[in-house]
């Protein structure tokens, strides 16, 4: 380090100097990873489960303080009837039954979805069309369509995946529109610029520029389309050869197991997680996370 | 035959309270290789002239020919960067930003495409971000990512609005020498807005200066002879007051022409 002597020794001014920077090797890495422990413990995962760990061990506590297997059935037992449903097929069959019906109705609520966004998007009149549409249709509880489906479609899965089409559609509609016109003027103006029109146009730069709000819209027609048929196949199922879950959930009480209840309202809670915390966090993390879109 | 003719061209945008002219009869021709800079205060209409030539908006009167053929919509020929940030693609990295037009259209083999996207990154000194995306990046470097991607498509002609306002000032005398070596090579043709004048005596071989809104032309200078080398000679500096005398001294406005009836009034 060299100091650059002040021309006067001026006793208030303060000297000037000009030094070698310093040696940054003294720092070691520069990036050094945490302690494994500390790691673990902010995990979000581990964080999660530990959350849930408690949840269940107040949920055994109380019921054994209770010690009423009528009204509240402690985890070991509905564990128990969970397990055996499990490992004798019953219950993987009714979930596949409501999953498979999930999957047609979210399906086809997606792609008329897409239908309707791109009939709003081609013209002001289209626009108007959807968003008038979506205010009269999605306030409207899907379930409350239910006896009109029946009247149209018969006991069945053509009933449910009406209403989960109503449930899933306008949601994602919303959602997608509202995200298509909030694509910054600039990014339009340079997907143009490279010669793009019409299809290519939309799936190369509006979709990817208004994914955040797409996913938004789908995950929110995720958790409105899994109520939905939950709910509309307690009340119907009765005479469907085979049931869903919610015809699960309808039996055991009918039958004054509520063992089996929990057994099915667990199984409702599980995949409505799985789908949220697996599917949905893993597509956020690799696209609108990454992309720095949404934090 | 001028490679971009524009003539008595007017700008306006309708807004659902106004009619805003931002350019009224322009007039100005671009030959191959130059470097036309249009210079003018903040608000006469340069971007709004930039957008036109880009196909972007229509004259609602004049013309605009490239080649000799009216310009009616946007297209790869006239790569333009834009003055604002957001004209990435935030979904894909650096390189994929730079890469992205020449896959969009066709223009170049794919091998040849990456390689000419490594080398236009290398040029703007951003090759340790080539994998990162444009959140991580500074404004400064977006602009930079924006003029690679501009540059890799070897455009008729390049469209530049302020692309180096945003940087500091060291980054800008780099990129200005930058832009101009890179010229030196490549001979190509660039219409640059600024609203410096240092600037544009420095990019520019010829200058055309604008009016307050709305924009109109006053004068097309001659810039050729100047250049870094030049800053401190004399003729640089009467020049420069020139222009800001073009600029800013106030003229006996005429009176505003009907066309202009709808502007925009406080
Ligand atoms: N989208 C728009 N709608 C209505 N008026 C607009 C719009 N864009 C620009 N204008 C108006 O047009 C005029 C010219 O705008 P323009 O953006 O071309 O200015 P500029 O010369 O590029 O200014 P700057 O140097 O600040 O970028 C301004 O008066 C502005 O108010
Ligand atoms: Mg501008």
């Amino acid at each position: 380090m060299s100091v650059v002597a002040p021309g006067t020794p001026d006793a208030g001014r303060r000297p000037e100097f000009e030094r070698e920077p310093l040696d940054a090797r003294g720092i070691g890495e520069i990036e050094r990873p945490l302690p494994l422990i500390e790691r673990i413990v902010h995990d979000d995962t581990v964080q999660r489960v530990g959350i849930l760990l408690a949840l269940v061990l107040c949920w055994e506590l109380y019921a054994r303080w209770l010690d009423n297997a009528l009204l509240f059935p402690t985890f070991t037992e509905t564990m128990g009837v969970f397990g055996r449903d499990i490992a004798s097929g019953v219950l993987p069959d009714r979930i596949l039954t409501s999953l498979k019906s999930l999957a047609i109705g979210y399906a086809a609520g997606v792609a008329l979805a897409g239908v309707f966004t791109t009939i709003a998007v081609a013209s002001a009149v289209g626009t108007r069309l959807l968003s008038t549409l979506t205010a009269m249709f999605n306030p409207l509880p899907a379930i409350a369509l239910l006896p009109l489906a029946l009247i149209w479609f018969g006991l069945g899965i053509p009933s449910l995946v009406f209403v989960i089409v109503h449930s899933v559609l306008w949601a994602v509609a919303l959602n997608t529109l509202s995200g298509f016109r909030s694509v910054p003027e600039t990014l339009r103006m340079s997907g143009r610029n490279f010669g793009l029109k019409g299809a290519r146009y939309v799936g190369l730069i509006l979709i990817p520029a208004a994914f955040p709000s797409i996913l938004a819209g789908l995950k929110i027609g995720w958790a409105f389309a899994w109520r939905t048929l939950v709910a509309a196949e307690l009340v119907f199922g009765v005479s469907s050869r085979s049931g869903g879950l919610g015809w699960y959930i309808f039996e055991a009480r009918a039958e004054l197991e509520t063992a089996r209840v929990f057994a099915g309202l667990f199984a409702v809670i599980i995949i409505g997680l799985v789908i949220e915390a697996v599917i949905f966090r893993t597509i956020e993390a690799r696209t609108v996370t990454l992309w720095g879109m949404q934090r | 035959m001028s490679l971009l003719e524009v003539e008595g061209v007017t700008l306006q945008y309708k807004t659902p309270r106004h009619l805003v002219t931002a350019a009224y009869k322009v007039d100005f021709a671009v030959d191959q290789s130059d470097r036309y800079v249009i210079l003018g205060p903040s608000g006469c209409g340069k971007s709004t002239l930039l957008k036109a030539v880009g196909g972007f908006m229509r004259p609602v009167e004049g013309t605009i020919r490239i080649r000799g053929t009216e310009v009616s919509e946007p297209g790869p020929d006239r790569m333009m960067v834009f003055q604002e940030f957001e004209q990435l693609m935030p979904w894909k990295t650096v390189l994929g930003n730079v890469l992205f037009p020449m896959r969009a259209t066709g223009k170049f083999p794919r091998a040849a495409a990456r390689d000419r996207a490594e080398a236009a990154i290398e040029t703007v000194r951003l090759t340790k971000f080539r994998d990162a995306y444009p959140h991580m990046l500074s404004g400064g470097m977006k602009m930079r990512v924006a003029i690679a991607r501009a540059m890799v498509l070897e455009p008729d002609i390049l469209l530049m609005d302020e692309p180096f306002a945003a940087l500091d000032a060291l980054t800008r005398r780099a990129m200005q020498q930058e832009l101009l070596s890179l010229w030196q090579q490549l001979r190509f043709t660039v219409l640059f807005v600024t609203h410096s004048i240092e600037e544009a005596m420095l990019i520019g071989s010829r200058i055309l200066v604008l009016t307050p809104h709305p924009g109109r032309v006053r004068a097309e200078l001659d810039a050729d002879g100047f250049g870094f080398d030049t800053m401190d000679r004399t003729e640089f500096g009467a020049m420069s007051k020139r222009i800001h005398r073009l600029l800013f001294e106030p003229v006996a406005d005429p009176v505003a022409p009907a066309a202009m009836a709808g502007t925009l009034r406080q």
